[in-house]
């Protein structure tokens, strides 16, 4: 197939537009959230977080040690006493109050988010920061509404909840976890993503200027180790995870027997399903949209396009040509539509996933863009000539890479697109709606996006089948995981 | 009775795949009542009739999974219509094997009759109650609907053979799931029999496949199976070792079980069973659909 891809010229020229960083005032270090207070961490430890596209050092952040979250689950145990027993009108005022500062914050949000991660101000400024808000205020509205949840009359929160995020959408995933959790009335120890503390910790101090009680939020900044103290402490009493499917597995044996309540949220490795009779300008666009939104680091990208053989050179051509035309460079620029790899480790982790690719027989085509200089930068990049036994068709990259197998038949894309452990998300595109229910009722994941990917909503589950976890964010789905039901 | 005549005493065999294989370990164990008298010997299952179990749960998952639920409810309704017919037969069963008197094992089966009929009416509305339209921010039909998990391995619980056995299997299949049920260890024999309950039930073979053995022996190789999607604990032990739902957890952990975990004692099963155990093996999804013209 590659005498089939084009590179075109480039369509458009942009000049450059920055969004400003003066929005955001970072100090030079951060102490742990607990109780209410910052601290540092009772060993002093500290880390260097970093802009990904600069490589320059934003923050020292400290890391939280095992009596450091210890400390964290006493004031959170303590909080939940008077939190629990807030009637569910003034917790929802609280959750509301957040939601309303976030709204206020929203530009300092975006812009520290792109800084902190690397992604484009216009996925942080449009997608992230008002998902956030959005999500608090959904939670908020239930959190007086708890009896009319479908639960039982009266169910009851549960207790501590210890939480653990990634760093590919970090205040996004913070609201995903602490939201329903506060609305349902447990207390919250979340420890953010190593890379990406910065918003979290902001989101911290909105929580001392919503008056939030403390102790109610604890946030304990640090990596590996600290999260896994915050996993295993006995007082907790729900773990929530999203990251790794090694990690969730890990979490799994790690509670086996303690009668922790868990939500995980793991790894995917999407099939994008294009149909022959689909509305293939559309499909490119949702092709791009699923596999290089947020460079792809995204648990439910669509990683596997899945076309249908007779449009294959068809779809390629438009794809590549369309992938021409995609900006990869400074964060920060509104015109940016490719940012920076969140960290030097995973890039390391794309490039070998990437060389697999390559020994293993795929053919490699890469979006003809500049890489600069500095930072940790993978260009857009797509495998053709792929079977389902290649590490790149298997495995999770979390990156912008994107791995092209062919079908002839609806039975053959099925089977194809569950034929994988994971099972978080996929897509289906075809401008027969019969066909794509019948599709979207085959395949083995919790989000089908049909015509559309990449979607998410407050009032909407999220969350996977078999090896991408269990339990669901957002909606009334979402308020079960804090519920003792 | 005749004096003279000499009863006619039945095999007990296992059930995978909608046939009565012996156990392929070609042995047996002694099960005895509560009062340590004979009562007759049971297959002695092993890790191979195990996975040809697994092997026969998963090959009748597409047919099950994909039937309509109101199909599901007639086939859960026929098996309750079954069981009527043998309620003489199966109070002499839960008698012998748990010990209680005649009347009150014949209430047993009753109430075990009445739960297929009650898990026979959900299947038909689980989806109402637990999904739901979700009105999202943008121009999308947005639903989420419970599926079903797919092969659920079932450890029994251990003292109510079948109303205990009913109120934990009902569930599984009511929402397409297909089942490896091992049957309590102690009180093998009415699950046993209820196998041929289910073989004249319309229930497609290997949608409910039934095991006897010893729990430390199979449990381990259902919970660590890797084309097993959950396990409910219900008859795992709660003190340490392999069948205890701590080694099982672990086991479980390998592919992302979902489990179900066992209450500290057994519970009383005559109680209301609410939807939470079909919950437990089900997987909601949100199919999202643009709209427009």
């Amino acid at each position: 197939m590659s005498n089939t891809i084009s590179t075109p010229g480039k369509a458009f020229e942009y000049a450059p537009a920055p969004e400003s960083r003066s929005a955001v005032d970072i100090a030079s270090s951060y102490g742990l959230f607990i109780d209410g207070k910052f601290a540092e961490a009772a060993d002093g430890a500290t880390l260097k977080t970093v802009n990904p596209a600069t490589e320059e050092v934003l923050a020292e952040v400290a890391v939280g040690g095992e009596a450091d979250v210890d400390r964290a689950v006493k004031a959170a145990r303590k909080a939940f006493r008077t939190w629990s027993a807030l009637p569910g009108s003034e917790r929802a005022k609280y959750l509301f109050r957040i939601a309303r500062l976030i709204q206020e914050h929203g530009r300092e949000l975006a812009v520290l988010e792109t800084l902190d991660n690397g992604k484009p101000i216009r996925e942080s400024r449009d997608v992230d920061i008002p998902l956030v808000a959005a999500h608090f205020f959904h939670y908020a509205g239930w959190a007086d509404k708890l009896a009319h949840a479908g639960f039982g009359p009266d169910p009851k929160p549960l207790g501590v909840a210890g939480q653990v995020i990634p760093w590919n959408f970090p205040m996004l995933m913070l609201a995903w976890k602490i939201a329903p959790a506060l609305a349902a009335g447990n207390t919250v120890v979340l420890k953010p993503a190593e890379t990406t503390p910065l918003t979290a910790l902001r989101f911290a101090e909105i929580c001392v200027e919503a008056g939030l009680p403390a102790g109610v939020v604890n946030i304990v900044t640090g990596a590996g180790e600290t999260g896994r103290s915050v996993v295993a402490h006995p007082d907790v009493d729900k773990v929530a995870f999203t990251g790794s499917t090694a990690v969730g597995k890990e979490i799994l044996r790690t509670t086996a027997g303690t009668g922790k309540k868990l939500t995980l949220e793991l790894g995917g490795k999407a099939a994008n399903i294009v149909y022959d009779d689909a509305a293939l300008d559309s499909a490119v666009e949702g092709i791009v949209n699923g596999i290089f939104f947020n460079q792809g680091q995204v648990c439910c990208a669509g990683s596997r396009l899945l076309v249908q053989e007779s449009v294959a050179d068809e779809v390629l051509h438009m794809l590549t040509r369309r992938l021409g035309t995609l900006r990869l460079g400074d964060p920060l620029d509104k015109n940016t539509d490719v940012g920076a790899i969140n960290s030097a480790a995973q890039l390391d982790r794309i490039t070998r996933l990437v060389a697999s690719g390559d020994d293993e027989g795929a053919e490699r085509w890469t979006a003809p863009c500049e890489i600069p200089a500095k930072g940790f930068w993978f260009p857009p990049t797509v495998f053709t000539g792929v079977t389902q036994a290649h590490r790149i068709a298997r495995e999770e990259i979390f990156g912008p890479v994107l791995s092209v197998l062919t079908f002839r038949t609806p039975a053959e894309a099925v089977e194809k697109a569950n034929n994988t452990p994971y099972g978080l998300s996929a897509g289906v595109w075809t401008e027969k709606g019969a066909k794509a229910l019948w599709t979207a009722q085959r395949l083995r994941a919790g989000v089908v996006w049909t015509n559309t990917f990449n979607r998410f909503d407050p009032a909407s589950p999220f969350g996977g089948f078999k090896e991408s976890g269990f339990g669901r964010e957002g909606g009334r789905h979402g308020l079960e995981a804090y519920l003792n039901v | 009775m005749s004096e003279t005549r000499l009863a006619v005493n039945k095999t007990y065999k296992l059930y995978i795949g909608g046939a009565f294989p012996r156990s392929e370990s070609g042995r047996v164990y002694a099960v005895t009542d509560t009062k340590d008298r004979p009562l007759a010997n049971a297959p002695r299952g092993t890790r191979k009739d195990a996975r040809d179990a697994v092997v026969a749960a998963r090959k009748a998952y597409p047919g099950w999974s994909g039937a309509t639920a109101f199909n599901r409810g007639q086939v859960l309704y026929r098996v309750a219509e079954m069981l009527e017919g043998r309620r003489e037969q199966f109070a002499d069963e839960v008698s012998a094997a748990e010990g209680v008197g005649r009347n009150k094992a014949l209430a047993s089966v009753d109430a075990a009759v009445d739960r297929w009929v009650w898990y026979a009416g959900w299947t038909d509305k689980l989806a109402q109650v637990a999904g739901g339209a979700n009105p999202v921010a943008g121009p999308y039909a947005n639903w989420t609907t419970p599926e079903a998990t797919g092969v659920v391995a079932v450890l029994a619980p251990r003292k109510s053979s079948l109303l205990g056995l009913t109120s934990v299997l009902a569930p599984v299949v009511a929402t397409g799931n297909t089942a490896v049920v091992l049957a309590s260890e102690q009180a093998p024999l009415p699950a046993l029999a209820f196998a041929e309950v289910l073989a004249v039930s319309d229930v497609p073979g290997g949608v409910v496949n039934l095991l006897s053995g010893p729990l430390a022996e199979v449990a381990p190789w259902l919970a660590a199976h890797q084309d097993v999607n959950a396990i409910d604990l219900a008859g795992a032990s709660h003190t340490a070792g392999v069948a205890s739902v701590r080694d099982l957890e672990i086991a479980a952990a390998d592919n992302l079980k979902r489990v179900l975990r066992p209450e500290a004692k057994e519970p009383d099963w005559t109680a209301d069973p609410g939807v939470g155990r079909m919950l437990a093996f089900t997987e909601a999804r949100t199919v999202w659909h643009p709209t427009g013209n």
